[in-house]
């Protein structure tokens, strides 16, 4: 009873906001709104009783997610009203509508055959205890590989976002260094 | 009605899909794209949870895991692209992105 309830009210919530920010002209509307969205997702992960999908949702996307887009935002002209492209609306939904049945269709096919037992079933204790339990063992080498992946990935946003990074000073000579030097110290001065 | 199984969650997920693909065919903006690329993986991971729970196995729930990783490192690199293409050219519209001249 309560279950229907939370996942009708969440449903409509999350596809209120995600409604809003793909049709919004207003990059900070859509950004708001889809922060909220995320939370609300992470609604159906608790009541699904992934407690720590839950949690980890919250965390990385309305924390970490969120907060790099606010960031990345301050650089761009928000206040300026998106444009649109201008293609047929009915080639656009019809196509989305069928390949959103197509991932359905994936997903529900191995359902359908009953053979398939469950590698890892949910046991008796808490959720986070087994996550942590099957992660660290069946998924050790993929969860490793997606750390060296964040890894790389922030230091790349570190080279591309920061100013003066394709320049490498192992690679210069002296004199090309004191030049730099000389450049920068000029237009401080001319500040 | 009133039980709630897994088809429920994996209609919401294909709505919440096509909401986001629609975003992605119609938006101009890159920011907005990646906000629809957002929605289009969240999706998928409502429909990884949901399959995890009504099966008893927690192997949809490590998928979840490294989606919410790809889609973190994605954003970050994105961002980074997208912050050089603006110091450059002043714009972010799709429409000036096609050529591949650095």
């Amino acid at each position: 009873m309560f279950e229907a309830i939370a996942f009708y009210l969440f449903a409509f919530l999350t596809i209120a906001m995600f409604y809003i920010t793909v049709t919004t002209s207003q990059a900070l509307y859509a950004l708001t709104a889809l922060a909220a969205g995320m939370i609300f997702i992470s609604a159906f992960f608790f009541i699904l009783g992934a407690d720590f999908l839950g949690a980890v949702q919250i965390v990385v996307y309305s924390g970490a997610v969120m907060a790099l887009y606010s960031f990345g935002m301050m650089f761009f002209d928000t206040t300026r009203e998106v444009k649109e492209k201008q293609g047929n609306k009915y080639i656009v939904v019809g196509l989305a509508t069928v390949a959103a049945v197509l991932v359905v269709l994936i997903f529900s096919a191995p359902i359908l055959s009953d053979n398939i037992i469950a590698l890892y079933p949910i046991g008796e204790a808490g959720n986070t205890q087994e996550v942590g339990v099957v992660l660290f063992t069946k998924y050790l080498v993929p969860f490793e590989v997606a750390a060296i992946m964040l890894l790389v990935a922030m230091i790349s946003g570190i080279v591309l976002a920061g100013k003066k990074m394709d320049a490498s000073l192992t690679l210069m000579t002296e004199k090309e260094i004191q030049d730099m030097r000389k450049e920068k110290k000029s237009k401080k001065a001319l500040l | 009605m009133m039980e709630i199984g897994l088809n429920h969650y994996l209609v919401l997920s294909t709505i919440l899909f096509s909401i986001g693909l629609v975003g992605v065919m119609r938006r101009k903006n890159l920011l907005m794209l990646f906000f629809a690329t957002e929605i289009l993986l969240n999706s998928v991971n409502i429909a990884f949870a949901a399959i995890s729970h009504y099966y008893g196995d927690l192997t949809g729930q490590m998928f979840a895991f490294f989606v919410i990783a790809i889609a973190a490192s994605e954003v970050a690199v994105g961002l980074g692209l997208l912050i050089v293409w603006h110091k450059r050219y002043n714009n972010i519209d799709l429409d000036y992105l096609n050529t591949m001249k650095g």
